[in-house]
C-alpha cells in the first residue's frame, strides 16, 4: 500500500468516510444531535399538563424565533439525512459482508435493541414523516388549526388508531434509543472501565424516560387526564 | 458417549455446500473436540469416505490456526477457549451438534470447516507492525513504558488472529481483530510514532478487504477466546478519526535520514 495523500479538506472528508469507521462516526454524531432534539422536544411538550395556554404560547414562543427556528430545523434535517444515508450504506454493507448466512447461528451477548436497529430505524422514519403531517403541517390532521396546537393534540390523539400508532413508533424510538445512547459513545472512542457501565446505564435511563414521555401524551388524551 | 454431528462439507470454495449428518457413537469425555473429530475421520477414512477437514496446529489454544462454529457459537458454548481446547465432557451423551465454517465475504470457504483468513494477513502486512529493525536486547529501562499501558499492550496483544470475532459478529466485521493490534502498538512507546499512520491503513484495509462495521452488539468481546476488549475499538475509532482529521504530509525537503 502507498502512502495516504490527503491534500483537500475534500479528499479528507471523502477518506474518511469511505471507510467502515467513519461512516460509523457519522451516525454516531448525527445521532447524538437527534437524541438530544428529542429530549427537548419531549420536555417541551410536558406543558401539555399544564393546560391549553401554556402550550400555546410555548408553541408561539418557538414560531417566533423565526430565522434561529429554521436553522435548527435544517440542521435537524441534515442530521436525519445524513443519519439514514450511512445508515443505508452500512446496511447495504452488512448484506455484502456475509453473502452466504449460517444454517444455524446462536448470539451469546446481543440485546433485542441493538438486533433491531435496522427495523426501528426505518419505522421511525415513517413515524416523524406522519408525525409532521398530523401536527406540523396538518394534512394529515382531520380537524387542524394553525396556532392552537393544544387543540390540534386533543383531536389528533382522540382517534385511537392515530393514537396507537404513536405509541408503538415511541416504544421503538425508545428501543433504538436504548442501544444507540451507549453505542455513540462506543463509536466515537468513549470507552473506559470506570465510566462505560454508567454511560451503558445512562443509554437505558434515557431510552426509559423517552419512551415513558412521548407515549404519556396520547395515553393522557385517551384517557381523559388531558382534555 | 454418543455425539450426532451435522458437518457442512464442501469440496472446495467453488461447489456448493451442504450439512451431512453423522453418528459417532465411542466419543470419550476426555477427548478435545478436535480428537472427537480425529476419530470421526479415521472412521471415514476407513470406510473410503473423505475426511472432514478442519484448520488446527498447536492445539493448545495460542496458535488462532482452529476454530469453526458449533451450534451458531465460534469455538462453541465454553467461553474464553478454543476449539482445541473445548473437551467433550462439556456436551452430555446424545447430544446433536451443528458445526459449520466461520462464514464471512472476506473469509471464503476452502474446503468443509477450513476458511482462507488470509485477510487478515493483508490487513497486518498494510499496518500491524513497527518499523525498527530488530538488533540485540536494548537495555529493558531505557524506554519506560507505564504498566497501565503496558497491561493494556498484553491484554490486547493476547489476539491470536483466529477470525471468531468476524464469525460472530452480525456484520461480519473484523474491528475486534483489527483494533487489538491497533491498541496493541499503539500504546507501547515503539508503536507510537506510526500510530496514525497505522490506523489509517488498517481502517482502509479492513474495509477493502470486505469487512463490514461495527454495531456495538458486544458479540465478538464475548465469545473472543483470549478475552480481547471491545475497548480496543472505542481506541481504534479515536485513532482513525484524530489521524485522519490531523493528517499531515511529509516534508519534502527536511528530515532525510
Ligand atoms: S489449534 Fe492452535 S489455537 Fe487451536
Amino acid at each position: 500500500m502507498g502512502t495516504i495523500a490527503l491534500n483537500s479538506g475534500l479528499e479528507r472528508t471523502a477518506f474518511f468516510y469511505q471507510s467502515v469507521v467513519g461512516k460509523k462516526v457519522v451516525m454516531a454524531v448525527t445521532g447524538s444531535v437527534l437524541c438530544l432534539f428529542v429530549l427537548g422536544h419531549m420536555l417541551g411538550n410536558m406543558q401539555i399538563y399544564q393546560g391549553a395556554e401554556k402550550l400555546n404560547n410555548y408553541a408561539a414562543f418557538l414560531q417566533g424565533l423565526g430565522a434561529g427556528l429554521w436553522a435548527v430545523r435544517l440542521v435537524l434535517l441534515a442530521c436525519v439525512g445524513l443519519h439514514i444515508l450511512s445508515a443505508y450504506q452500512l446496511w447495504r454493507l452488512k448484506l455484502d459482508a456475509r453473502p452466504t448466512p449460517y444454517v444455524k447461528k446462536a448470539t451469546v451477548a446481543t440485546t433485542y435493541a441493538a438486533r433491531t436497529m435496522t427495523w426501528s430505524g426505518p419505522i421511525v422514519l415513517a413515524f416523524i414523516i406522519y408525525h409532521l403531517l398530523h401536527f406540523t403541517t396538518g394534512q394529515a390532521h382531520p380537524d387542524f388549526r394553525r396556532g392552537d396546537v393544544y387543540h390540534n393534540v386533543i383531536a389528533g390523539f382522540s382517534n385511537p388508531a392515530a393514537s396507537l400508532f404513536y405509541i408503538v413508533a415511541n416504544i421503538l424510538l425508545a428501543i433504538h434509543l436504548y442501544h444507540g445512547v451507549w453505542s455513540m459513545f462506543q463509536t466515537v472512542g468513549v470507552n473506559h472501565p470506570r465510566y462505560t457501565p454508567w454511560l451503558k446505564r445512562l443509554s437505558k435511563a434515557y431510552a426509559w424516560v423517552i419512551g415513558i414521555g412521548n407515549v404519556s401524551f396520547p395515553l393522557a388524551v385517551l384517557t381523559g387526564i388531558v382534555k | 458417549m454418543k455425539i450426532i454431528l451435522n458437518i457442512w462439507r464442501q469440496k472446495n470454495s467453488s461447489s456448493p455446500g451442504k450439512m451431512v449428518r453423522y453418528e459417532l457413537g465411542n466419543v470419550n469425555e476426555h477427548m478435545s473436540f478436535l480428537e472427537m473429530l480425529d476419530v470421526l475421520n479415521e472412521e471415514l477414512t476407513r470406510k473410503g469416505e473423505e475426511p472432514v477437514t478442519f484448520e488446527h496446529d498447536c492445539r493448545e489454544g495460542i496458535c488462532g490456526s482452529c476454530g469453526f462454529m458449533i451450534n451458531g457459537i465460534p469455538h462453541g458454548p465454553e467461553r474464553g477457549t478454543t476449539v482445541c481446547q473445548l473437551h467433550m465432557r462439556h456436551f452430555h451423551d446424545g447430544e446433536e451438534l451443528w458445526l459449520e465454517p466461520f462464514r464471512a465475504k472476506a473469509f471464503p470457504v476452502l474446503k468443509d470447516l477450513m476458511v482462507d483468513r488470509s485477510a487478515f494477513d493483508r490487513i497486518i502486512a498494510a499496518g500491524g507492525y513497527i518499523s525498527i529493525n530488530t538488533g540485540s536486547a536494548p537495555e529493558a529501562n531505557s524506554i519506560p513504558v507505564k504498566k497501565q499501558c503496558a497491561d493494556r499492550a498484553m491484554d490486547a496483544a493476547a489476539c491470536i488472529g483466529c477470525g471468531a470475532c468476524v464469525a460472530a459478529c452480525p456484520n461480519a466485521s473484523a474491528s475486534l481483530f483489527v483494533s487489538a493490534k491497533i491498541a496493541h502498538l499503539g500504546l507501547l512507546p515503539q508503536g507510537e510514532p506510526e500510530r496514525d499512520r497505522r490506523a489509517m491503513r488498517m481502517v482502509l484495509k479492513m474495509t477493502e478487504e470486505g469487512f463490514g462495521y461495527c454495531t456495538n452488539t458486544g458479540e465478538c468481546e464475548a465469545i473472543c477466546p483470549k478475552g480481547v476488549k471491545i475497548e480496543n475499538i472505542a481506541m481504534m475509532h479515536r485513532d482513525f478519526t484524530r489521524a485522519v482529521a490531523l493528517f499531515r504530509e511529509e516534508s519534502k525537503a527536511g528530515g532525510a535520514g
